[in-house]
């Protein structure tokens, strides 16, 4: 009988809001954008906004401040804003709330877990087949890649010491860049050494480029020491004589014996002027935020292959540089861009647009974000374990699945949805694409609807919204997209509002699996 | 002895006794063609996975002289319905449809580590700087939605789950990873995940879609976006197997009770049911992702309790697939990424255990043009090392590409934009093999 009478008062809600929408609708753009232009405030919004006039091309609008607050959480910590989050940061009055914000998540350590997952892509950190750092070996090079981002160092250090580190595995993390490999020769080495630090495939360099890089990385050695798959990466401690080669340049380089030929190369990389280093680090920042870079693909730079925005890497790159490789001012210099601000609903349908960053695209949420994503609406959590390898890895179940350290720890989620294997550290090894498998899953699995069913946070939010039906769905709205639902939404949950037999329970689970399967939570935009 | 075959073939006259080809085998068999070219190519593959590595001696390479220290309780293996042709006594139903399979005993590749082996079985390559596609990631590139298949069920299916460290789709990427199906066919429900969900009714499902299309408002925004175009066309895919006819090939309860029981009712022996449906439905890749030979321990309590499992499932299959005509256009290939070491482990803490043996182990072939009732290749006295004809994986893999009318040594499409072959033979680490399966073929 309660639950009746509930229901009862649940249609009435519904009805006079309806009754009371009605003809207060005025003729509005989407809640994606403001009602304004573009207008360029920085040297990246000139050069951006430059090309685009140049090509005939319009930016879209710029975003509004519910897409700003959902956009930059995810794009800089990896998660949603709890609502209670977006609520503070739309009511905000200042005109600098969106400044403070970058400021306030780069500050927060869920900016390292995300980043360092996106690092751990890139270097590698796996600890099985076809890498096989082995458990151990992952935990110290995660916690150093951690640690680095987590103080902030210096991009130009960061890769020095990978470059030229000696020593165990396990007591000197950095040296594992030169075992996360496949092979153990001077060539799959230095294949990584371009990529990671060139943003280059060595395989379209000419042949003595090649050989040239590859003679600076054949005296390295691996030594096995008797604790169970420990390995000591040091130089060859006969060398024969003086190493003559060439650099990638193709200048002549002569590294006496007893001198480290990786030093040399570390060298010439880091050494003003030499732009290789600084212009992948900042195309790949950029491909990062954005999801492709100003050269595309952000690691295939080279001269046959042109930046999409004229002058704009040169600029990054020079910031970068006089930052002393700052890498947390990199990315807040192009979060604080009108280019980064723009909405993801295009003004023009011109096909080069979106390549020239014309509007902010959209992505699918990446494997990791997306499960973290959904267990922290609906308040549950995902266990990893390893059972094999040992030793054994154990996850606790509050850990978040961006800091999953290890690629080898089975999810079918995570493969499903295209997590990096981390075999080659080539950006293309994760795949944001969807596939029937991936919407088959979201649409109608047991795991998807036992998540919903379950949900304590839902519970609680029926529990503190059992006055009025709007003010409930609105608070759902907020928790799963971070906005408050438009007329016309609240109008299509009246039309679906009809209580079914099994009550409003039902109702209520089936209104957050519409919008976790709808397009604006499963695509950062 | 086993009627090993030759190295040049099989002769005319075996040709003939064999009968299997009909007029037209013997026709060519006359005009000295190969059969194999008359033959039809195959339309689906069967994998049994033995994930784990099954030994080869107690199942279809059985050595009763060896003695105790290598056979343990098993000595007295089964004949089989083809003279000569012997198989372990635990699968008596499997030896009365010895005619339908051959059984190479002279796999080898020599690698004992789980992942590194798995995946030298599955891609037929030893490790290099790319992550090649298992076979059944080929297949569905060359058999799937790229080349004009058009079922609703995907064409790469796994019962019931992935093997998880092993990347089936490698570079050709997720596009081409298998549909794995979850739950557990021998329940009273298969409830293949996101396919068949409990408790939700089919209006409840049309209901919720329905709300999920009226609060579309970012997707009315941007209506030439493309990523939402894909998004839009996998949903329609994916509610054509939610609501459509398609879904019932996983109701098993359509199958009469007797040949359910023959079958075996398990998750093993309803699985291979699940398969022969599938190929019916022209799948072309099925694999039967079966755990639980990684023996180590106890070895021989656990295979008194499986191998009763596996001679079920996989002896009514063969039987079942020819009996309704398919076996002809189905391949059934059964192995694991190793056999098991021959020498047994008497003592603690293995109790009688068997370890990992890549050096010499089996596979089973059976169908979609491959002979039945042979042996290939033979191993030594105590199943340790390979005597004659070794078969690497790429052989074996190369010789199902071919009889599915995917040409091994052909380009392999992929997005690297590579210039790749399928799988050729004579690779890097594969030197010194006799190449693909001719005299099964």
């Amino acid at each position: 009988m309660r639950r009746t009478l509930h229901h009862l008062c649940l249609i009435g809600v519904f009805v006079s809001l309806f009754n009371g929408l009605q003809g207060a609708e005025k003729s509005r753009i989407s809640p994606y954008e403001v009602d304004d232009f573009a207008v360029a405030s920085g040297k990246i919004d000139d050069l951006v906004f430059g090309s685009l006039r140049k090509a005939g091309l319009t930016p879209a609008r710029p975003c509004s401040d519910e897409v700003f607050v959902r956009r930059v959480f995810l794009d800089v910590l990896g998660m949603l804003p709890e609502a209670g989050e977006a609520r503070a940061f739309l009511q905000d009055k200042r005109s600098d709330k969106r400044m403070v914000l970058i400021d306030s998540l780069l500050a927060r350590d869920e900016y390292v877990d995300y980043w360092s997952m996106k690092w751990c892509d890139l270097l590698r950190v796996k600890s099985e087949f076809p890498i096989n750092l082995w458990p151990n070996a992952v935990q110290a090079y995660e916690r150093w890649i951690r640690d680095a981002l987590g103080s902030n160092m210096p991009y130009d250090r960061m890769a020095r010491e990978l470059l030229t580190s000696s020593g165990s595995n396990f007591r000197v993390p950095q040296v594992n860049f030169f075992r996360a490999v496949q092979g153990r020769g001077p060539q799959p080495v230095s294949d990584a050494v371009a990529l990671t630090f060139m943003g280059s495939r060595i395989e379209k360099w000419p042949e003595d480029r090649r050989r040239g890089i590859e003679s600076l990385f054949s005296r390295l050695k691996y030594k096995p020491t008797a604790e169970w798959k420990e390995e000591v990466v040091c130089l060859d401690p006969a060398p024969t004589g003086p190493l003559e080669t060439i650099l990638p340049d193709g200048r002549k380089v002569k590294v006496s014996p007893g001198d480290d030929p990786r030093v040399a190369f570390a060298n010439w990389l880091m050494e003003p002027g030499n732009r290789w280093f600084s212009r992948a680090a900042v195309n790949r920042t950029w491909a990062w935020v954005f999801g492709r870079g100003i050269v595309h693909e952000a690691d295939d730079i080279r001269v046959d292959n042109p930046p999409c925005v004229a002058g704009l890497l040169e600029y990054l790159e020079k910031e970068f540089v006089e930052n002393g490789y700052d890498q947390k001012k990199l990315l807040r210099l192009i979060l604080s861009s009108r280019v980064y601000q723009l909405s993801p609903v295009p003004s023009c349908d011109d096909p080069r647009a979106e390549a020239m960053f014309a509007s902010y695209p959209v992505r699918r949420l990446e494997a990791e974000v997306l499960q973290d994503a959904l267990c922290q609406l609906t308040g549950t959590v995902e266990g990893y374990d390893s059972p094999i390898p040992e030793p054994f890895t154990r996850i606790p179940a509050s850990a978040r699945s961006v800091n999953l350290a290890d690629a080898s720890i089975t999810s079918s989620f995570l493969e499903m949805f295209g997590r990096s294997q981390r075999d080659s550290g080539m950006l293309m090894e994760r795949n944001n694409r969807v596939s029937s498998a991936q919407r088959l899953y979201l649409l109608n699995s047991s795991q998807i609807q036992s998540k919903i069913e379950r949900s304590w946070r839902l519970k609680t939010l029926v529990r503190d919204h059992r006055g009025g039906v709007a003010d409930l769905v609105s608070a759902i709205w907020m928790e799963v997209l971070s906005r408050s639902p438009l007329p016309e939404e609240l109008r299509a949950v009246v039309a679906e509002g009809i209580p079914s037999k099994s009550g409003n329970k039902e109702m209520i689970d089936d209104l957050v699996w519409a919008l976790i399967n709808s397009k604006e939570f499963l695509y950062r935009h | 002895m086993n009627p090993i075959i030759s190295d040049q073939g099989i002769s005319r006259r075996e040709w003939l006794k064999l009968g299997v080809y009909g007029a037209a085998g013997m026709a060519a068999a006359h005009a000295g063609v190969t059969p194999s070219v008359i033959k039809k190519p195959a339309k689906s593959v069967i994998q049994i996975w033995m994930w784990g590595g099954p030994s080869h001696l107690d199942t279809f390479d059985p050595k009763p002289d060896a003695g105790r220290d290598y056979i343990g309780p098993f000595t007295k293996p089964l004949a089989t319905n083809v003279d000569g042709m012997r198989i372990g006594e635990m699968l008596p139903s499997l030896a009365k449809q010895a005619d339908k399979y051959s059984i190479i005993q002279s796999m080898t590749h020599g690698n004992n580590g789980h992942e590194t082996a798995a995946y030298i079985v599955q891609t037929g390559r030893q490790p290099d700087r790319l992550s090649w596609p298992g076979l059944g990631a080929i297949v569905s590139s060359f058999k799937g939605y790229d080349n004009g298949y058009k079922g609703l069920i995907p064409p790469y299916v796994v019962l019931t789950t992935t093997q998880g460290r092993f990347s089936e789709c490698g570079f050709l990427g997720p596009k081409y990873k298998p549909f794995a199906t979850g739950g557990d066919p021998a329940q009273t429900r298969f409830a293949v995940e996101g396919v068949v969900s409990e408790g939700i009714s089919d209006e409840r499902q049309r209901r919720r879609r329905d709300l999920l299309h009226r609060i579309d408002t970012l997707g009315r925004a941007m209506p030439a976006e493309l990523h939402f175009h894909e998004l839009d066309k996998c949903e329609d895919q994916a509610y054509e197997l939610i609501l459509g006819d398609s879904r019932k090939i996983f109701d098993l309860s359509q199958e009469k009770d007797d040949l359910r029981d023959r079958y075996g009712r398990n998750t093993f022996g309803q699985s291979c049911l699940m398969a022969r449906r599938l190929v019916e439905q022209g799948v072309p890749y099925v694999t039967i992702n079966y755990k639980g030979w990684d023996t180590h321990k106890q070895h021989f309590e656990t295979m008194r309790r499986q191998l009763p499992v596996l001679d079920a499932g996989f002896a009514t299959l063969l039987q079942d697939l020819s009996d309704r005509g398919l076996l002809e256009s189905t391949v059934v290939w059964w192995g694991g990424e190793f056999g098991r070491t021959p020498k047994i482990l008497w003592e603690a803490p293995w109790n009688g255990g068997r370890g990992h043996f890549g050096n010499c182990f089996c596979s089973v072939l059976a169908g979609g043009g491959f002979t039945g009732g042979h042996v290939v290749g033979a191993s030594d006295s105590t199943g340790s090392n390979v005597v004659e004809r070794p078969v690497h994986p790429n052989d074996l893999l190369g010789s199902i590409c071919e009889r599915m009318g995917i040409d091994p040594e052909g380009p392999l499409p992929n997005p690297l934009g590579q210039d790749l072959k399928v799988m050729p033979g004579g690779m890097p680490g594969f030197e010194g093999g006799k190449g693909r399966l001719k005299e099964i073929m």
